[in-house]
């Protein structure tokens, strides 16, 4: 929905700015142009898209995802108190945290909305703040190798796709613990 | 550090692989079907790719993008920021495929390893679909009253935004 807006708005700005600025034909040609460049993007990121897919079916399959899920029960059932001693909830989220860590989306937003109805069942239509931490750390990001990134910047002609690492977990575990941070701050003040 | 980042990729294609056949995983079935997969993805975030850069290259010819950017430019430098990753920010708590859609077209405009492009490839990577992760959380677990979930986590986004931004600068000086 909010995104028609945005498409809307940007067609619509682009328009009205073109015709002020007396650029109307480059617009004109800039849609076509777009929409090519889209298609271009698309297949020039394919493969690598592709490949690390299959690396991630490997990790699933050799049990790699479970063994980390495993390591982190420690640290989650500090971050998630109410949920220490319901085991089911913490085997879902300690799945999900560790799905994300890998960049299995695909297995994360079920594993996640598996804790999530979980949560809900204790307090019917209201977020709690257990489940308040739980999206917002689905919301930022945790993806140790960030494949869709790396893959848009060896599209780009980019040779060493990966060095942007370090940076990116640099601000991803930035970005957790503001979230966290906030999320444990507001369960306090927030009525 | 250098040659270790650059060897990473490979490292890591065979000691999951070698991981995999110790394991006793069938590896080039699970390879096969998960780049099947990938291709799935691909084909799925190609039709809003397409509508979105359509939109951005006109936002672009009509010199709207670099109106913008200058009218925000002195907030945004104030915070460390490059002016040109306004338009990542706004998409990306909206949607995946525009703010993958923004961040691609400044990754070749600019070059990927421009600071331009390493900063918005580090906000695509640390940051999520905010406003989609949420509706799909309440939506599953039938919420209506979603508290401070959407703050705390637009809070996250603002600094993983800031963050991608000095992390660059400091891995990446000069």
């Amino acid at each position: 929905m909010t995104i028609s807006f945005i498409w809307l708005l940007m067609v619509g700005a682009a328009i009205l700015s073109g015709l002020s600025s007396g650029q109307g034909p480059e617009v004109a040609a800039a849609a076509l142009e777009g929409a090519g460049a889209g298609v271009e993007l698309c297949l020039s990121m394919a493969g690598a898209l592709a490949l690390w897919m299959g690396v991630m079916e490997v990790m699933r399959r050799s049990g790699l995802s479970h063994g980390l899920a495993r390591l982190l029960r420690p640290v989650l059932k500090r971050l998630y108190p109410d949920f220490a001693q319901d085991q089911d909830t913490m085997d879902a989220v300690s799945a999900n945290v560790s799905a994300n860590l890998l960049g299995l989306g695909n297995a994360a937003t079920p594993l996640g909305l598996e804790a999530a109805r979980r949560m809900a069942q204790r307090s019917p239509g209201v977020a709690s703040d257990s489940l308040c931490l739980l999206v917002v750390c689905n919301t930022a990001s945790m993806q140790l190798i960030p494949t869709t990134v790396a893959s848009v910047r060896s599209a780009a002609g980019c040779a060493t796709p990966f060095d942007i690492l370090p940076a990116v977990w640099l601000a991803s575990a930035l970005s957790l613990a503001v979230g966290i941070g906030a999320a444990k701050w507001m369960a306090r003040v927030w009525r | 550090m250098e040659l270790l980042i650059t060897m990473l990729v490979p490292f890591l294609l065979f000691s999951i692989s070698l991981w995999g056949v110790v394991r006793g995983v069938d590896l080039w079935d699970a390879l096969v079907k998960g780049a099947g997969e990938g291709l799935q993805v691909a084909v799925r975030i190609l039709p809003p790719l397409v509508c979105l850069l359509a939109a951005v290259y006109m936002l672009r010819a009509s010199g709207a993008l670099d109106r913008l950017s200058q009218l925000l430019s002195p907030v945004l430098s104030l915070l460390g920021l490059p002016p040109e990753v306004m338009g990542l920010m706004l998409v990306r708590p909206v949607s995946g495929s525009a703010a993958l859609g923004v961040g691609a077209e400044l990754i070749s405009a600019y070059g990927p390893d421009s600071l331009v492009g390493r900063t918005a490839a580090v906000m695509l990577g640390s940051t999520e679909t905010t406003f989609y992760t949420v509706a799909v959380y309440f939506g599953a677990a039938g919420i209506r009253r979603s508290r401070y979930a959407i703050p705390a986590a637009l809070c996250a986004d603002l600094a993983g935004f800031l963050a991608a931004s000095w992390a660059v600068r400091l891995c990446f000086p000069g």
